[in-house]
This record gives structure tokens, C-alpha cells and sequence, in this order.
């Protein structure tokens, strides 16, 4: 296959991931916006395979290494659970990142790359090369670090070390200076140095980055490492002159760079504010921010299953608000079963689902579609909140600073000014909740005490069990 | 010395209300308080000067001499020019005073430096509803529209049947759920006559089934409500289909009892000579809106008139002639404002000095020691949702999918600043940049522009999907292994030590992960998809 030829290969799959992207606008189109995508990964690999940068004697071992990649990722997406997702997708950049590490690494000592370049562009291929294994660096740790988080098996808690912005600082520092000896290094032998110690200090601040943002913060920090996955590919594509790689490399590092926005406007914070991390730690205890005006008073009203299914019962229209103690409880069948019945009784039954419900973005649309929720019932936050006053049952599940007044109501608040779910507004709301434990923003929730509001205290799988067999008998 | 507060005796005719009684006389007197009362304030309210004294105040025979030694004047109706001279210079006055209507009454006050609480301007928010004047005269009014009523309809209100014939109940219509609306219907209900009723705030419907009385929707799409739940004025198409409605009930029921008012404006024409000219005979309307030119085309305000055989009662003094209830209960939220200003200082030190950052004094505030500060901004409570809703909508305004894009053009002097940047940037690079980077920056600046397009119109219920779909793609990085993994080594020069097993075998393992996310990231895309159904 001639350049020309494989070039023009390329070209046919940049337009069929745009177009996979593209897709994604509409959930009726999206099925056939992934298959674009495959179809473009397929031409892509095999305009490459069989291209005029690839011999014979590789074939046998990418053979072999897709043979068993392919394997192992059919394998992963089989067993994966709805809930796991955000793990999954944390897992898969940090492969990415790895990917584009070793890619740098086997582009740096190979001494044929940059052998005909004049100095100015050995000079650009050299920071090219850098930056890629930096960015690759960087995604791979932190996503390891945000799967741990993610997966529960490292703590959700922000971990704050004394003078972590100083820290962050010097590291960049250092990556700034080595980078400059890299430069100045003729030959791979005195570059190594530098590259080495870059990437250790790319990967501890890879890791130094996550752990100190907060579980709430996740879907932020899910949709840049997305973002970063995406750069780190754009990098090797100017490392090794490929178009392609330049062209899908952008595509998904401005995409992932878009969710992190949008993720922060839902919670009305800067991007900035996000990736300093430390989250409701800077406005002490949640009392002290409000003062006299923001301490919630009155009286808590627990419900019971039954009384629950009642209202239910005699409500006219419904709102359900999901959040993440659902995903937790893998409440979302029982949810759609209560859903059901309440629909064949005439009750209008809807979803509120909060930008950033849940632990990345979309999360919850991910679950409630599971359970085989129609997307036509689930709605954004937008959508639906001029509709609270005229409903008369909303139901929280598990979610809490999404549905915090105080976001409205106190200007003293933490998480005032976040936009959301004005489920007070509706006749009665019913807060589904293992205890009175705040969210995790830290911040007590006035909705609680409201006159309108129930709380129906329990794990949310069981309560919902109870509540759907009394709306059934 | 304690401040003294001055009850004189109404001077309106046919006012027979009073500005105190007894029972809170012992309150005021409790709180520090001096109270002279004008003697025969309170005889037309059934209460004796020796009732006042008994609570503990003093009654002054003389007029002038109760109107200078008074520090605060307490009064119902506002004061005409003869008792604007007798108020004390810088003295404070405590009335109805309905600024918007009167602004030559609120000059002459200016004039003297007084501070003037108006008992009609008490903003509408809950913390105020215990000295909202306003409403227990508009409910003791509503009471009354319906006695007055039911003293010139000729039949019962209850339906029975008796030895002597079978009695059908009577049908009230009601037009106008505020305060007197839903007092008429209760009373009316009470009574057991059938109840019905319009307003054009939809939202009070339940209010009206509350009272006992069945809502009557008017078929045409609009909202009615207006700032600090009064109404406003509606559009000329919701009037034709409000006019039918009426039309179609008055040739139905018995009694009508208007109450539609807008504040500071005329009080809108509903019941045309036509309708009173359908209406049976022997029936009755009751329009509360009298006073402000009436509800009705024939009310002749002050009087009770018969047209078509059709009792029109215009009385404008409904609360006045229950003397002694509306009394007591606008003495009793008299007192509630006293002591909201004891509470926040205004009444501190035997001087009145009104604190204007109490939003319910400052609401009710007309002139503060001779400046008018009428009319009052606008309630926070009322004003604060649509000013909430304009902020979450800036954030993201709702559009064909989803979220939009960050809303409105960035300002001229900040986009001038992002594209002066951005230019110096494109020079540096120009300038120092070799041509075949250039090449594949184009394309780089491009494709982002590309993927900022196409993925601001993805909808984020599917924004799970697009990041696993995105990370599927972004395994593309498996071209940057498989091009190293095997090149032709012909073309390099002789003279280059390459290590060819440390890149392959970099190059298989890069593979392998890419391979990973690759395959893993489409199937698990689609997996997800295929949940999304409708």
C-alpha cells in the first residue's frame, strides 16, 4: 500500500469518528454513531498494517498482541456491571496513558526517527516527544488513582497534604527545567536522564492530583483524564507526524475538555477550583459558613414504606430524582418496577437526573437505561424544574447536595450558587437516605426540615422493595 | 418619659371604626407605652371611654390637646387637611394612607416632617402576615359582603324541603379569591348556599376548594399573578373569554359578590349592564370594589341601588359596619408593628427612628421624618425565584439538545483580549515553527474545532456512552506502536545503532493496552447503547 493510499485509509477514518461522535447527539442514531467508530478504528489499523511503515516480519507479533488485547478488553466489557462503569472507563484511560508512555519511550531510542531533521525540528520532535510521555504519564497515574477512588478501594476522602499547591509548583518547575536539558542532550543515552526522572515526577503528580480531589468531584476529574487520554494521543501524533493521531487525539481531548466544563458549570464551580481539589474543606464546618440564617432548623418527619407507597398511590404526577446511594444500592431495577406500576395506574411518573448526579457524567441516564427506563420519561435538570410546583410526589433517592435549597436560599452556603434540583417546590418530597449523614459536600441540607418534606430512612434497594410490594397488594 | 401614643376619634362619617380597644391598650400600656385616647373614640365601635380607662388609658376631652402631646398617632383612615394640621411637627403617624392614590396627602405629611406608617403598604411576605391590615379588613369585608347579601335576597341561602315546599339553595358566585374572596365564600358556603368562584391567579383554585367552593376555570391560557400575589392586568383576549364565562354564570346564579381589585389602578369593569339585565329577578350583587369605581357597570358606590330588579350593593365601609370586630382586629395588628419596631430599635430612647433595613418596616414606611420613600423596592421574596431561574439559565440554557453552548457572545473587550492572544501565539508559532510542523498544526487547530462542534450537541443522557466511545477511540494511540513496531530498516543509514528488540517489544506491549481499550471500549459503548430505548 502506497502512502497516497493509506493516507486517503486515514483520512476515511477521521470522517467516520467524527461522524461517531457526531452520532452520540441522539440516543436513536447513537448505535450507529458506535459502529462508524469501529468501522474507523478497523480501517485505521489495518491502513496502518498494511501500510508502508509496517513490514512483514512485525505482522506476526501485532497478531499475537491484538489477538490478546482484543481478548482481555471483550473479556472486561462482558462482566462489567452498569454500576462499575465509571471504573471501567477510569481503567481504560489509564491504559491509554500507558500506551502513549511506551509509544514515547520506544519513539525516543530509536535513533532513526530523528537521524534527517534539521536542528529546529529535531528540536520540536524532541518537546513533541516530551510532552507526550508527560501527558501519557500524568493520565496513566491518575487514572489508576481515580479507578482506586472510584472502586472504593482507595478512600473517597480529598487527601490534602500541607502545601500542596507549593508541591504541585515544584513539580512543574522540575518538569520545565529537565525538559530544557532534554532538549540541550545529544543522543538517547544523555536524554534519558531527564526523561526518566520527568515521568517519575509526571506520574507522582499524576497521583498527587486525584487524591487530593473529593468523590463529589469525580465526574470532573473522570472527564479530564478523558480529556488528557485524548492530548496524549494528539502529542504522538505530532511525535511521529500522523495526522490521524493528531486529528482523533483532538477530537477526544476536546470532547473529554467539554464534559469537564459542563460538569463544573452543573456544580457552579471553576475548573481551577476543581483540580486544587479539597472540596468543603476550605469553608470549615458546614454550620460555621452559614451562620444564623443557614443553620437548618425544625423538625425531621420519618415515613414509613407504607405511607410512602401511599402518597405514591394518590399522586397525580411524580418526580423521581436519582442520585448516587442508588447506584450504590443498584436500586435502579426496583425503581423502574415501582415506575410500572405507578404508570399503569395513570400516575405521571418522570426523572430528574442532575448534571452531575452520580459519578461521572451521565451516570445515572448509564443506570436507569439498564433497568430499561424509556429515555423519553428521563429528563435534565432544566427541563423539569418549573415543573415541581404542579407535582405532588417528588422522590430523592439517594442523592442529597443535588437537591440542597441552601444552593438558592443561602448565599453563605458552600455550594452556593450550584444549580439544582428544586425538589422542595413539589407538594411533598420524600428523601430516601441511610441516615441524616450530610453529602459529600459536606454541607447540611435545609430540605430535610422542610415543612413538605419526609424522610423515608433506610437503604434505598430495601426501602423501594417495601414500597413497591405495599403499592402492589 | 415614655413615648405617648394618641388614638383620636375617626372623623370620616360614617367611620365607626377605631384605631384601639381596650385589650391592646393593656398591652401597649405593658410595654412602656402612654396611651391617650380621644374621648368617644370607640362609641360608634361599642366601646365605652371607661373600657379605655379601665385597660389603663388616659381619655382626653380635648381634640388639639390629644393631637400634641400624641408622639405616634394611631388612626384608621387617613387624615384629612383639618387633622394633618393638628399632627405634631416631626410627629409619627400609624393609618391607612393609600399613597399611589393619594400623593397630595403624602405632601402635606412631608410638609410637617412626619414619619408615616401606612398600614395599606405592609409588604406581602409571611413574616408581615400578622400586621397585614389589609387582609383582616378584606376578610371581615368578605363576612359582611355576604350578610349584606343575604339581608336583600328574598330566599334562603340553604336548600330544604319543608312541609311547605321545596326551598333551593341559593348560588353565589364569587369573582376574585384574595383575601375577601375566600372569606365571602366561606361565610357563603357556611350559610349553605352553592359556591362558586373565579380569579384569574390559577393557583388559588385549591384555595377556593379549600373554602368549600367549586372553581371556575375561564378557557383561555394566561397567567395572573403579579408581583406579591395580587393580580394583574390581563390581556384582552383572557378578558373576551372571562366575559363569556361571567355572562354565562350570572344568567345562572343568585348572588354575585365582586372583589377584583389591581393595585393602583381602576378597579376592572366585569359585570356589564347586560349580565345584571340577565340576572333573575330578586337577585343581588355585592361589589367590594365600589370604592375603587366597581366591579359592576351600574354600582353607584356608597349605596345600595336596584336595576333590572337587581339589588346592587356598593357599600365602600363593608368593615366599618362590623365596627367592632374590624377594631379589634386592626388594633391587634397595630400592636404587632409596635412591636416589630420595639424589636428592631425603631422605638428605642422615647424616639421613633424607623430602621429601613427591616424590609417589612421599610415596605411600610411611606414617609421617614418628612422624606417620602414611597414606593418601596420591590419585595425580595417575590423578586428572588425569576431572578434564581435567570441564573441557572445563564448556566445552561435550555436548547434542542440538551445543554447548550456557554450562552451569549463573550463581551467585546474580553474576546478582543482572547483573539489578540491567540494571534501573538500564531505569529511566535509562524515565525519560529519549520513548515512540516505547520502542516499538522493546522489539522491539530482544526480537529479541535471540529470535536468542540460535534460534542456540544451530544445529549448528556448520553454522556457515559460518549466518554467510553471517546476512550474506544482514543486507542487509535495503537497506530503510534504498530508504525514502530516492524519499519523497513533498509532505509536507515548503516551507521545508526538501533535497538530493534527494546522498540518491538515496547511497541507489543503499547499494542497490547491500546488493544485492550479498543476493543473493551466499543463493545462496552455498545452494550450501553443498546440499553437506551424508548
Amino acid at each position: 500500500m502506497s502512502i497516497s493510499l493509506s493516507t486517503v485509509f486515514y483520512l476515511g477514518a477521521t470522517i467516520l469518528f467524527v461522524l461517531c461522535l457526531g452520532g452520540l447527539s441522539n440516543p436513536e442514531t447513537s448505535r450507529r454513531g458506535n459502529l462508524y467508530g469501529m468501522v474507523g478504528m478497523a480501517v485505521a489499523v489495518l491502513a496502518t498494517v498494511f501500510g508502508p511503515h509496517v513490514t512483514a516480519g512485525g505482522l506476526p507479533y501485532i497478531v499475537a498482541a491484538m489477538v490478546v488485547g482484543a481478548a482481555i478488553g471483550l473479556y472486561a466489557a462482558r462482566v462489567v456491571k452498569m454500576t462499575q462503569m465509571p471504573e471501567l472507563v477510569a481503567l481504560m484511560h489509564s491504559l491509554v496513558g500507558l500506551a502513549a508512555m511506551l509509544v514515547g519511550y520506544a519513539n525516543f531510542i530509536d535513533p532513526a526517527v530523528s537521524a534527517k531533521l534539521t536542528p529546529a525540528e529535531r528540536a520540536i520532535h524532541e518537546i513533541e516527544m516530551y510532552l507526550g510521555v508527560l501527558i501519557g504519564a500524568v493520565t496513566f497515574s491518575g487514572s489508576v488513582i481515580a479507578f482506586g477512588k472510584l472502586s472504593g478501594r482507595i478512600s473517597g476522602k480529598p487527601m490534602l497534604l500541607p502545601g500542596r499547591h507549593w508541591i504541585n509548583l515544584a513539580g512543574l518547575v522540575l518538569v520545565v527545567w529537565f525538559g530544557y536539558r532534554f532538549v540541550a542532550a545529544h543522543g538517547v543515552a544523555e536524554g534519558m536522564v531527564p526523561m526518566i526522572v520527568m515521568t517519575v515526577v509526571a506520574l507522582l503528580f499524576g497521583v498527587h492530583m486525584v487524591m487530593a480531589i473529593g468523590g463529589a468531584d469525580m465526574p470532573v476529574v473522570v472527564s479530564m483524564l478523558n480529556s488528557y487520554s485524548g492530548w496524549a494521543a494528539a502529542a504522538t501524533g505530532f511525535m511521529l507526524s500522523n495526522d490521524l493521531l493528531i486529528v482523533v487525539g483532538a477530537l477526544v481531548g476536546s470532547s473529554g475538555a467539554i464534559l469537564s466544563y459542563i460538569m463544573c458549570a452543573a456544580m457552579n464551580r471553576n475548573f481551577i477550583s476543581v483540580i486544587a481539589g479539597g472540596f468543603g474543606t476550605d469553608s470549615g464546618a458546614p454550620a460555621a459558613a452559614g451562620g444564623g440564617a443557614g443553620e437548618p432548623a425544625g423538625e425531621v418527619v420519618p415515613i414509613s414504606a407504607a405511607e410512602t407507597a401511599e402518597l405514591l398511590r394518590e399522586a397525580k404526577s411524580v418526580i423521581v430524582v436519582p442520585g448516587y446511594g442508588m447506584a450504590v444500592a443498584q436500586a435502579q431495577h426496583t425503581v423502574y418496577e415501582i415506575t410500572k406500576v405507578l404508570r399503569e395506574r395513570g400516575v405521571a411518573v418522570r426523572f430528574g437526573i442532575h448534571p452531575v448526579a452520580g459519578r461521572m457524567p451521565g451516570h445515572m441516564n448509564v443506570l436507569l437505561a439498564e433497568a430499561k427506563v424509556p429515555y423519553d420519561i428521563v429528563f435534565e435538570m432544566d427541563e423539569l424544574n418549573a415543573d415541581f410546583p404542579d407535582t405532588d410526589v417528588a422522590i430523592v433517592i439517594g442523592a442529597n447536595d443535588i437537591v440542597n435549597p441552601a444552593a438558592q436560599e443561602d448565599p453563605g452556603s458552600p455550594i452556593a450558587g450550584m444549580p439544582v434540583l428544586e425538589v422542595w417546590k413539589a407538594k411533598t418530597s420524600i428523601v430516601m437516605k441511610r441516615s441524616m449523614a450530610s453529602g459529600y459536600a459536606g454541607v447540611d441540607n435545609p430540605l430535610f426540615y422542610k415543612d413538605n418534606n419526609r424522610m423515608l430512612f433506610g437503604d434505598a434497594k430495601k426501602m423501594l422493595d417495601e414500597v413497591l410490594a405495599a403499592l402492589r397488594s | 418619659m415614655a413615648l405617648t401614643i394618641g388614638v383620636p376619634r375617626e372623623v370620616q362619617p360614617g367611620e365607626k371604626r377605631v384605631a384601639t380597644v381596650p385589650e391592646v391598650v393593656a398591652k401597649l400600656v405593658k410595654q412602656g407605652f402612654r396611651v391617650a385616647v380621644e374621648a368617644g373614640a370607640g362609641d360608634a365601635a361599642q366601646i365605652s371611654d371607661d373600657a379605655y380607662r379601665a385597660a389603663g388609658a388616659e381619655v382626653v376631652a380635648a381634640r388639639a390637646a390629644l393631637w400634641s402631646q400624641a408622639d405616634i398617632v394611631f388612626k384608621v383612615r387617613a387624615p384629612d387637611s383639618t387633622e394633618i394640621g393638628l399632627l405634631r411637627e416631626g410627629g409619627t403617624l400609624v393609618s391607612f394612607i393609600w399613597p399611589a392614590q393619594n400623593p397630595d396627602l403624602l405632601q402635606a405629611l412631608a410638609a410637617k416632617k412626619a414619619t408615616v406608617l401606612a398600614m395599606d403598604s405592609v409588604p406581602r411576605i409571611s413574616r408581615a402576615q400578622k400586621l397585614d391590615a389589609l387582609s383582616s379588613m378584606a376578610n371581615i369585608a368578605g363576612y359582611r359582603a355576604v350578610i349584606e347579601a343575604a339581608h336583600h335576597f328574598g330566599r334562603f341561602f340553604t336548600g330544604s324541603i319543608t312541609a311547605a315546599g321545596k326551598v333551593p339553595p341559593a348560588k353565589v358566585f364569587v369573582i376574585g379569591a384574595g383575601v375577601a374572596g375566600l372569606a365571602a365564600i366561606g361565610t357563603a358556603t357556611g350559610l349553605g348556599a352553592i359556591v362558586r368562584a373565579n380569579d384569574t391567579r390559577p393557583e388559588v383554585a385549591d384555595q377556593v376548594k379549600s373554602m368549600g367552593g367549586e372553581f371556575v376555570f375561564v378557557d383561555y391560557q394566561e397567567e395572573g399573578s403579579g408581583v406579591g400575589g395580587y393580580a394583574k392586568v390581563m390581556s384582552e383576549g383572557f378578558q373576551k373569554a372571562q366575559r363569556e364565562t361571567f355572562a354565562q354564570q350570572a344568567k345562572d346564579v343568585d348572588i354575585i359578590i365582586t372583589t377584583a381589585l389591581i393595585p393602583g389602578k381602576p378597579a376592572p369593569r366585569l359585570i356589564t349592564e347586560e349580565m345584571v339585565r340577565s340576572m333573575k329577578q330578586g337577585s343581588v350583587i355585592v361589589d367590594m370594589a365600589a370604592e375603587q369605581g366597581g366591579n359592576c357597570e351600574l354600582t353607584v358606590p356608597g349605596e345600595v341601588v336596584v336595576r333590572h330588579g337587581v339589588t346592587i350593593i356598593g357599600y365602600a365601609d363593608l368593615p366599618s359596619r362590623l365596627a367592632k370586630q374590624a377594631s379589634t382586629l386592626y388594633a391587634t395588628n397595630l400592636l404587632r408593628l409596635v412591636e416589630d419596631m420595639v424589636k428592631t430599635k425603631s422605638i428605642d430612647n422615647d424616639a421613633v427612628n424607623v430602621d429601613m433595613n427591616d424590609e417589612v418596616l421599610r415596605g411600610t414606611t411611606v414617609i421617614d421624618k418628612g422624606q417620602v420613600t414611597w414606593p418601596p423596592p420591590p419585595p425580595k421574596l417575590s423578586a428572588a425565584p425569576p431572578a434564581a431561574a435567570k441564573a441557572a439559565g445563564a448556566v445552561a440554557p435550555p436548547k434542542a439538545h440538551g445543554h447548550g453552548k456557554p450562552s451569549g457572545a463573550m463581551p467585546p473587550a474580553k474576546a478582543a483580549f482572547v483573539f489578540g492572544v491567540g494571534a501573538l501565539l500564531f505569529l511566535l508559532i509562524g515565525a519560529y515553527a519549520p513548515h512540516s510542523f505547520l502542516g499538522h498544526f493546522t489539522v491539530f487547530v482544526l480537529a479541535c474545532f471540529v470535536g468542540y462542534m460535534v460534542v456540544w450537541n451530544v445529549t448528556p443522557a448520553l454522556h457515559t456512552p460518549l466518554m467510553s466511545v471517546t476512550n474506544a477511540v482514543s486507542s487509535i494511540i495503537a497506530i503510534g506502536a504498530l508504525v514502530q513496531i516492524a519499519p523497513d530498516l533498509t532505509q536507515i543509514s548503516a551507521d545508526l545503532t538501533r535497538p530493534n528488540e527494546w522498540i518491538r517489544w515496547l511497541s507489543v506491549a503499547a499494542i497490547v493496552l491500546a488493544t485492550i481499550n479498543m476493543f473493551g471500549g466499543f463493545a462496552v459503548t455498545r452494550r450501553m447503547l443498546e440499553m437506551f430505548r424508548k
